[in-house]
Parts: structure tokens; sequence; C-alpha cells
């Protein structure tokens, strides 16, 4: 059997519209050249030196005290921030599902599950410092210890697990949402307690699930750079031993070599969350519930669990509060009143604020746009159409998901400084704002398809081809049925890609040149001088930024929302 | 419309999937050589898998055939892109845009056509009125019964008026008394507007109902063409006389024949039965029967003993044993008539004009 003639066919119907192949061949290439290629290049800096083909870059690393330390560090920090995280989030999302809450505690938890998503990867490190670091205002002003250190180990663990841990909530809720409460039921029904129920029928069905979660703020976790650079102090993790050997040492080869050692480790467990624990979890929760649960409102459950969480809940928003707090005092540590504004107008006057704020926030208005339309597309092309390529595009757009962004800031130093393959060609866009932008667009890509796709799934194939079968071609298809059905996701594809330009940092803070200044690597620079108050002060207006452009995209989705008009009924 | 009508043709087509678990391939649709007529209503009617989907799908240009090829008229249309070919489709799940209004989504064809504004309102009015929608114009698709959710999409493929319509399963998602209610409507509209239509649907009483012709399809090849008569009457296979109506299997071996009657041996009985065909002595042969066709008397035919006898209003419904052979008869109103229970000895009467041997 023979499938050529469909498959030259297929070609045939593919050319006869030019923009949709224009589309494809303009996806690939840019996938190709800015996610491919700086992880290939990584890999042939390693394995290619003077000598031809050898491990010798491997072999270098290896010697070095500094690599062998850091590497069992990211380990063990994300073995335990993995198991923490995904611990706390399970008790959230249990008390969410299970328990019944009052008002007050059940506001607290959307806050918690928001707040990360807006805020600087970094600032709960600084709040973590300006509470319980050597001037902390709960060690030295309350607890009266004087030499109380937080850098390190725990610092950093306490830290990502407070970032990570509503991440695998939100995951996990999703999941016990899914549990038909009858499973449960018929448990009880046949002489199980509850403890018993939550053994033997709750924690079983969630087990892929609970996997699934751990490794995702794993991978979270050892590639972050934020948090290790300011709260590490001299316990560094892969990704800033990365930064150090650039910034440092000047050993681009080496940096290339552990960036492919960390890459190694995120890909791995990648795989292995996508592809098998992703799909036992699909497997083990299919079914929607099919009816209501009943919570429990034992006052002797509910009590103790709304504490507890509650009482983490606050922890978190105080750690975040601080931040704008801080930067009201007139010297952090020292001196608490009167409350000033001072270190704001410093941002302006004294530390060059209006120019940081400017070119962040062009960067990542320009970077928005093309990453929310391009995952759109991406997503319309991987769940609607059939082409060659469409698994390669699937495939390097997750792809992008599991690379940190140490690694692919390493990737772009050692592919675009002197041009594709160090051929002077291209070089031109290195150091610009240009480079900067596709940076922006290649870290929240993968967010932005994965929403836009599960947007697209809920979506009847036929309402497109419908569309097609009129007489529409791809991109008035595209245009008039598919972009207007997913409006919504577009949209908050939109902010979510803002958000994540505008905060980012570890990739950035690798390629960014003297033209550009950035908030993030302020705010890093100054944290690390110890100088929290202007720190605070520009994390602060950040922070508005983020917040405000969010609850602008909420206000726009709900006047302008796609979706108004098919919702009421 | 005051279009040429068209015809579809479809020469040794073929469509090759893969198995998804075995990774095998394997022919979705086999050698399916199809000629329909302009203006006739057609149906591929057949059990799910059977490839009656994908054989429309490759009309509508969704799918590429793997083998041979599909004319539109005269013109062959292979390499054509859906939007390019004059078909039009409505789809199992309707498939309106749910962003639009019903306006919006009947004029969505003429607007790419760029007809001009006045133009294309009086299209779309017209065609509303034909499925009985005026007054609907603004509403929301979400705001209509699936019924009317159907008639939109009717209207919809009708209005840019194209040479051959397509229906993919279209009642399916109704309830039973509205699917027969809205089949006698597809049929006045088909009629009215005279368009080559292909029906496709597993409902053997809807393919009966609506088609001038009916294509059974299995296991990716056309298992019988022919009219809904043809096909009740002649079934050429067993699967195709099962797929349409209940039938009785009666095995048996043939005695002796002569001309169009003929005689078999059914369970050490003489049955007579008309046979088309010269058949070969000593040969086992099956006769079809359909179960209204047959009935029950105290003597004169072959002996039975009844299994089964259940009152179902309209009809009794009967099993009987022959030896070993199971014969299903339906006895139709039978308030007067007599009625025989589960163990009575009687006879199976079976006119020979009723059997057809396969």
């Amino acid at each position: 059997m023979a499938k050529s003639q469909s498959r030259s066919l297929d070609r045939k119907k593919l050319m006869a519209d030019p923009i949709m192949m224009t589309t494809i061949v303009l996806i690939v290439t840019f996938l190709t050249l800015f996610i491919l290629y700086p992880l290939a290049i990584l890999l042939v800096d390693s394995f290619y030196g003077e000598n031809g083909l050898s491990l010798d870059s491997f072999r270098r690393i290896l010697d070095m005290p500094n690599f062998r330390t850091a590497f069992w560090n990211t380990l063990k920090v994300g073995m335990l921030v993995g198991l923490l995280s995904t611990a706390v989030g399970l008790l959230f999302a249990y008390v969410e599902v299970y328990v019944k809450l009052n008002k007050f505690t059940g506001g607290l938890f959307k806050v918690v599950s928001t707040l990360p998503v807006v805020s600087p990867p970094f600032v709960l490190s600084l709040s973590m410092i300006m509470l319980f670091g050597k001037a902390g205002l709960i060690t030295r002003f309350l607890l009266h210890i004087y030499d109380n250190s937080v850098y390190g180990f725990w610092g950093i663990v306490v830290v990502q697990s407070l970032t990570f841990f509503p991440v695998c909530y939100m995951m996990l809720k999703g999941l016990l949402k899914n549990i038909d409460p009858s499973l449960e039921e018929a448990a009880r029904d046949m002489g199980a307690g509850r403890m018993k129920v939550f053994t033997s029928v709750t924690l079983p069905l969630m087990l892929p699930g609970l996997g699934n979660a751990f490794l995702v703020t794993f991978i979270e976790s050892i590639a972050d750079f934020a948090n290790p650079m300011l709260i590490g102090g001299s316990y560094d993790t892969l990704a800033t031993t990365i930064y150090l050997q650039i910034t440092g040492a000047y050993d681009k080869a080496g940096a290339a070599a552990m960036a492919v050692v960390l890459l190694s480790i995120t890909l791995m467990m990648f795989i292995i969350q996508k592809y098998y624990l992703e799909a036992k979890t699909a497997a083990t929760l299919t079914g929607k519930a099919s009816r209501g649960r009943t919570l429990i409102a034992d006052k002797g459950v509910t009590r103790p669990l709304s504490i507890l969480c509650g009482g983490v809940a606050l922890f978190v928003m105080i750690m975040y509060i601080c931040v704008p707090i801080g930067a009201l005092f007139p010297t952090w540590g020292y001196k608490f009143t009167p409350l000033t504004f001072k270190w704001f107008g410093q941002v302006f006057t004294k530390y060059k604020g209006l120019k940081a704020f400017t070119d962040s926030f062009t960067l990542s208005l320009i970077a928005a746009p093309i990453t929310a339309l391009l995952s759109m597309i991406i997503s319309y092309l991987v769940v609607k159409r059939n082409f060659r390529g469409k698994g390669f595009i699937e495939a390097v757009s997750m792809l992008a998901m599991a690379v940190p962004g140490t690694v692919l800031g390493v990737g772009y130093i050692r592919g675009f400084s002197g041009g594709l393959f160090h051929t002077g060609f291209m070089q031109g866009i290195y150091g610009t704002g240009l480079i900067l932008v596709i940076v922006f667009v290649v870290r929240s890509l993968p967010t932005g398809t994965r929403s836009g796709i599960s947007a697209l799934r809920q979506i009847d194939k036929s309402i497109e081809e419908s569309a097609y079968d009129m007489g529409a071609n791809s991109f008035k298809v595209f245009m008039t049925v598919t972009l207007p059905l997913i409006k919504d996701s577009f949209l908050s594809g939109l902010v979510t890609a803002f958000v994540r330009s505008i905060t980012a940092i570890s990739a950035i803070i690798l390629l960014v040149t003297p033209q550009f200044l950035l908030i993030t690597v302020q705010i890093n620079e100054f944290a690390e001088k110890g100088a929290y108050s202007i720190a605070c002060a520009f994390a602060t207006i950040l922070i508005i930024i983020t917040y405000g452009s969010v609850l602008l995209m909420e206000l726009i989705t709900k006047h302008l929302g796609t979706s108004r008009k098919m919702k009421e009924e | 419309m005051d279009k040429v009508k068209k015809g579809v043709r479809l020469e040794h087509i073929s469509k090759i999937y893969q198995d998804p678990k075995t990774k095998k391939d394997f022919y979705a649709v086999k050698d399916a050589n199809i000629d329909i007529e302009p203006g006739s209503f057609i149906t591929l009617l057949g059990p799910s898998g059977c490839g009656k989907t994908t054989t429309l799908r490759m009309i509508a240009g969704f799918e590429s055939p793997d083998e041979g090829e599909i004319y539109l008229g005269d013109d062959a249309i292979n390499s054509l892109t859906p939007n390019k070919r004059d078909t039009a489709m409505v789809f199992q799940s309707y498939a309106l845009l749910p962003h639009y209004n019903v306006f919006d989504n009947v004029a969505y064809g003429l607007k790419l056509r760029k007809l001009p504004k006045d133009e294309i309102h009086k299209k779309v009015m017209d065609i509303l009125d034909l499925v009985e929608l005026t007054g609907m114009e603004s509403r929301m698709t979400n705001q209509l019964s699936g019924g009317q959710q159907q008639r939109v999409a009717l209207a919809r493929a009708l209005v840019i008026e194209p040479s051959v319509l397509l229906f993919d399963e279209p009642l399916s998602n109704l309830d039973a008394k509205l699917r027969v209610s809205m089949r006698t409507e597809i049929r006045r509209i088909q009629q009215r507007v005279g368009i080559t239509a292909i029906y496709v649907t597993h409902d053997q009483s809807e393919a009966m109902a609506l088609s001038d012709k009916i294509i059974i399809m299995n296991k990716g090849v056309v298992a019988q063409m022919g009219t809904p008569q043809e096909i009740y009457y002649h079934p050429v296979s067993e699967f195709v006389a099962d797929f349409i109506g209940e039938a009785n299997f009666i095995k048996g071996t043939l005695l002796r024949q002569n001309g169009e009657k003929a005689v078999l041996n059914v369970e050490g009985h003489e049955m007579d039965v008309i046979a088309s065909a010269p058949l070969e002595k000593g040969r086992e042969y099956t006769a079809v029967v359909r179960p209204e066709s047959a009935r029950l008397a105290d003597e004169g035919g072959l002996p039975c003993e009844v299994s089964l006898s259940c009152f179902m209003g309209s009809y009794q419904n009967y099993q009987v044993m022959v030896g070993n052979t199971l014969v299903k008869l339906t006895d139709s109103n039978p308030k007067n008539k007599k009625i025989y229970n589960v163990g009575d000895k009687c006879s199976l009467i079976i006119e020979p004009e009723d059997t057809h041997i396969i």
C-alpha cells in the first residue's frame, strides 16, 4: 500500500495556499534559528574542541570543585523544593476541594494562587532577606537575633517552595475536582474511615498527578536563576555557576558544557513528565465528577486545616507586602519613621529609573503581541491542520519549556555573538534590542502555545472546516473564525507574555548590553549591593505595572470578551 | 437555481489510514466506483468505520484519496482544496460559527464571494424563508433549538448554490421525533432546489426515506448500490440483508430447479423459493426472508414450534424453531388474529415470491 498519492495531493493543496505555506516556513525557520540552533551550538561547543570530537570540556568542568558542588546543590535543592511544593500544594488543593471554607480563607487561596504569576521572580528572596536577614524586621527587631543568616541552602529552599507551591496547588486542584465523589463514597460505604479513604482511594488516584507536580517544580527549581542569585550567598547552583563562569571567569566553553549538563537534566525530567506522567494522569483521572461533593464540615477537621493553610497564605502575602512597605521606610532595618517617598523619587532622579522602565516596558510591549499571535498560530497549526513538519513545530515549541533561561542565554551568546556558526552572518542582532525581544518571545512561547492548544481543543474541528468548505482560505479561516473564538486565550496570552517579559531575568541578564537598562537587572544589582530600599522601590513599581496590566486585561475581557454573546443564554 | 446540475463520479477511489495502535496501514476505503447522477439524492449507508464519512470527506476535499480520481461534473478535483470545490457540507455537529448570528452565519459564504450587500441580503432572506426560519436572523446560534440550528446549517450550505450538497450524519444529534420531521424537510428542500445530494448515515430508515439510491458500505468496500426497493428485496449478501431491516437467513440444499422455481431442503422439509439464476444441485443456499412476509398457520407449511411470542402493540412478535433453524416473524395488527403461544406446534408459511436466494 502506498500513500504517495494522498501525500502529493496534500502537498499540492498546501501549495495552493501560499499564506499558510509561508507561515509554516517562517515558523519553522524561527523555531530552528532561535530555539534549536542555540542549543545545538552548545552541544557542538562542548563536544567539539581543538582536538576534534572529545569529552575534554566535560572533563575540565568535572575537575572544577565549584561545578561539582553546584551540581549536587542543584539536585538537593530541586528535590526538596519539589517535595515541599507538592506537599503544600496538595494540602491547599485538598482543603479547597474537600473542605468547607469560610469566605475569608477562600479569598486568601485565590490571592495566593495568582500572586506568583504576576510578581517578579525574586520578590520573595528580597522580602525574605528583609524579614529574616541580619537586619531583618522579624529576626532583629522582634526576636532580637542579630546574626541570623538567611543566605544558603535553606533560604533558597524556603523561597522557592513558597514561589512554586501555588503552581502545584493549581495543578492538583484540577485533578482532585476530576475525581468522581462516588468512588470515595463507595469506600466510605464499605466501612473505610476518612483517613483510610484518603490513603487508599484519593492518594493512589492522585499519584501520577503528584509525580507530575513534583517534576514540574523540580524543573522550575533547578532552572531558577534569580532566587539562588539573591539569597544563595555562597551556595551556588548550576544556574548561578554558569552565570558566574561567563561573567566572572570569562570561560564561555566551560559555561557551555555546564549548560549542556543542566539542560540534559531538565530535558530528561521534562520528557518523563510530558510523555509518561501526563498520559498516566489523564488515564486515571479522565471523567468529570458526576455531581457535587459533600464537603467536610466537621469543625474538628475544618478548623485546624483552615488555620494551617490560612497561616501559610497569610505568610506569603506578608512577604509580598513587605516589598512596597520596605520602599517606604527611610532606612530599612534602622529607621522606620516617618514613611517617605524619597526612594521612589531617587529611582527616577538618581538611578535612571525612567530609562529602565521605558526600556523594559517598550521591549516587553513589542514582544507580547508577537508572542501571543505566534503562539495562537502555532496552536492552530498543531491542533487543526495536518501537514509535514507539524510534529517538529509542536515538539520544538514545547521543548522551549524545558530550557532554563540561563542555558538559553549561554546558547545565544555562543550562537550569535560571532554570528551564525561563528561566520559573522547575523552578528548584527547580537547586543541589540531585537535579540532581547526574541528572547522574550522564546521564553513565553511555550506557555502561550499550551494555553492556545487547550483552548482550541475545546472547539469542534468542524467549525473551521465548515468555514473552509464555504470558500474561506486558511488565512480567512484563522482571522474570521479561529482567532475570534479564542480571543480570551489570545488576550490572556498577551498579558502573560508581557508580564513574563517584563519580569524576566535569567536569560536576559547574560545578553543585555549597557545601552539597555532593564528593571529586573537593576533590582538584582541593587539587592546584591544591599541597597534594599531602592531595590524595593523598583520592585514595587514593577509589581504595580504587572498587576495593573492584569487588571486591565480582566476589564477588557469582561467588556469586549469574545464569548460574552455566546455565553449568554 | 439556474445553475447547471452536476453529478459526482468516483473512479477506483481508495484511502489508506494507519492504525494508531498497531502502526499498520489499512484501507479505510477500497476501490470505490460510484457514479452519482445530477440532481439525485444518494445515501452512503453503513456501520461506523465502514468508510462512508471518509468517502464524503474526500469528495469535500478534507481528505486526499490514495488511489483513483474524483470528478465533479467532468472536472477532476483531486488536487483542489475544500474552499475551491463547488461543494457545501452540512456537518454532524452543525458547525455553526458561534460568534455570528443566524444572518451572518448564512451570509458568510456569500461575503467571501464578495457579492454586493443588497444581493447578499436578498439571498439570505430567501433561503431563510425556504428553511422556514424567517424572523430568526438576529438570533445567536445558541439561542436556537437543535432543529433550528440544523436548518441554519442547511441554509448556509444551500445559499452558496453549490453543485453538490454533502450531509455528514446531520440528524444524529436530534431526538427521534425531530429526526423524522427533519428528514422529510431535507427531502422536500432537495427536491425543490433539485440539487445533487450525498448523504452519510448509519440509520437505515433515514436512508430509505431520503434516497433515490442507497450505497451500502462495509469495511471500506461498496457492498451494494441500488434503489431502496432493490436493496431491501434483493440484497446481495447477508451483510446487506441484515443491515437493511431485519432478515431471516434460512439455509437449505437445492433439491431441484425448474426455471425460476426451485426447492430447497430445509431441516428435512421442502421449501419453495424463487431463484433468478441457475443454481447448483446439492449445494447449500441461503434464502433471505423478511419477518413481515412470513406468517404462522395451523398447517400447510414448514412444521415449527413457537419459542417466543410477544405482544408489541401494532404487531405480534414471534420466534419459531424449524428444526434447529430460528425464524423471526412479525404479524401486524394482531387484534383479531389467532395468537400462538410459546410451545405451540404449528406451521410456518412463506410464499416463494417473498424469498430471495443469496
